[in-house]
């Protein structure tokens, strides 16, 4: 479970986010979605600490992230994160990739993590690619084992950042469908994304972020059908 | 012309020598060059204000005077302060090591910093500690991408080692001035030390070739 209390980020004297509270239980699939400039990534990038909220709280699993004590290393071990870029690293192979972080993070035997990670690349089905460098796959590819590499490390959360936005539309479906198989198998995932039809079908609630503030949250099915604030109105207008 | 190869043939050994003697030296200043430049690119990247301070000193300092005057100041003018005799081996690769280490860090902090920003993300989000993610993310990527940098300033090391001759240190060029003073003439005897670094440049070259290629495995 991810509690989001009154989190407030802002770079200087740029607020780019303003109390941010919401609660993720374990399980859901959250779409994270506005305008760009909204906010979206930062909160995305507050709950795994790869940006620290200037104010206020966020609890995960029991334990307060935020607090100056936690060793980010070990909250993150359990949040596996999707970059709009991939990031995958260039100089190992696709299996390398997906190994690297249970052996060096976990101390994992290399035999074991080639198994865990094998059937991870198998899941997201390149199996054939599992000695090519990334720079020899496609854009969906590599999405796929960024995902692989995130789910490798076997987290009880998953974040997305956009992870179709960078991809060539023909290449859009294959990440998704990954995507929806976790969601399908249980994973608390939470996703910024464009794809609002994905949104619609897998996410379990939407977050409407606009300027900074959570204008509005809700199921998909209402908040697609009758967005409730004219801000989410003008928005879902535009792109729909 | 007044040129007669002749003379230097029995000083050739003497003179082929001085590979074993300059190499010795310049292999070894490389190294420490490379380990201490490579611990100044990373003090100079951290967000610790002391750590930049002192890299940034060291580098001044190091590339701002002559690699002639730090070397004279090892061998003579140290062992005036500690009242300990330096030998010219160990004065040398002090020199020409910690004078590389500043280059070499200058060359490695560009290296790390054009290394996209995504890779470090991407380590940090898998829990990846800070010292594994340099020594097997970041370093490998920024050591491709500056190899032809750090190839060129090993090249220059291995030059610029000739002016070791003046303390007296018995590497090629030393031993290139001794025959020109036995026999009277120089010429020749400079001439066979110019090939020699040639030689020596151009396997470098060959060598750091090799490497580029192995290296470009995941273009």
């Amino acid at each position: 479970m991810i509690k989001v209390d009154n989190v407030s980020k802002s770079f200087g004297e740029n607020a780019v986010l303003k109390n941010i509270s919401t609660t993720i239980k374990q399980g859901e699939v959250v779409a994270v979605i506005g305008p760009s400039g909204s906010g979206k990534s930062t909160f995305l990038r507050c709950l795994n600490l790869l940006e620290q909220p200037t104010a206020g709280d966020i609890c995960i699993n029991e334990t307060m992230i935020t607090s100056l004590k936690v060793n980010k290393l070990e909250i993150r071990k359990n949040i596996g994160m999707v970059f709009q870029h991939f990031h995958l690293f260039p100089h190992m192979t696709v299996l390398e990739n997906v190994t690297y972080a249970p052996k060096k993070v976990k101390n994992m035997k290399k035999t074991e993590a080639d198994e865990i990670g094998k059937s991870l690349i198998a899941k997201v089905g390149l199996t054939d690619k599992e000695t090519a460098y990334p720079n020899r796959l496609s854009g969906g590819q590599k999405q796929r084992v960024a995902i692989a590499r995130a789910l490798a490390m076997e987290p009880d959360i998953m974040l997305f950042d956009e992870p179709t936005s960078a991809l060539d539309p023909e290449m859009v479906k294959e990440v998704l469908d990954v995507m929806k198989d976790l969601a399908d198998s249980g994973m608390t995932m939470v996703i910024v994304t464009h794809e609002m039809n994905f949104a619609k079908e897998v996410a379990d609630r939407v977050l409407f972020l606009d300027n900074g503030m959570l204008v509005e949250e809700g199921k998909p099915e209402s908040f697609f059908a009758k967005p409730q604030t004219v801000r989410a109105q003008n928005f879902l207008e535009k792109i729909l | 012309m007044n040129l007669d190869f002749s003379q230097i043939v029995p000083y050739i050994p003497f003179m082929l020598e001085g590979i074993w003697v300059t190499l010795k030296f310049v292999s070894a200043s490389i190294v420490i060059g490379f380990i201490i430049g490579t611990l100044l690119a990373l003090c100079k990247i951290t967000k610790i204000p002391v750590l930049k301070v002192i890299a940034d000193i060291y580098t001044s300092i190091f590339r701002g005077t002559p690699l002639i005057l730090q070397l004279m100041i090892f061998y003579f003018a140290v062992p005036q302060l500690t009242g300990y005799d330096i030998e010219p081996f160990s004065s040398a690769i002090l020199a020409f090591g910690l004078n590389s280490a500043a280059y070499v860090s200058e060359i490695i902090r560009a290296g790390i910093m054009a290394v996209d920003k995504g890779q470090t993300e991407a380590a940090q989000a898998l829990g990846v500690p800070y010292k594994s993610m340099m020594v097997n993310i970041i370093l490998p990527q920024a050591i491709k991408n500056i190899l032809p940098a750090l190839m060129n300033e090993f090249i220059t090391l291995t030059k610029e080692s000739a002016i070791v001759s003046v303390i007296g240190y018995l590497d090629i060029m030393r031993r290139a001035q001794i025959v020109g003073a036995d026999i009277y003439r120089n010429f020749e005897p400079l001439l066979f030390a110019g090939v020699i670094y040639w030689l020596m440049v151009f396997v470098l070259t060959q060598l750091g070739k090799v490497v580029e290629r192995r290296m470009r495995y995941s273009d």
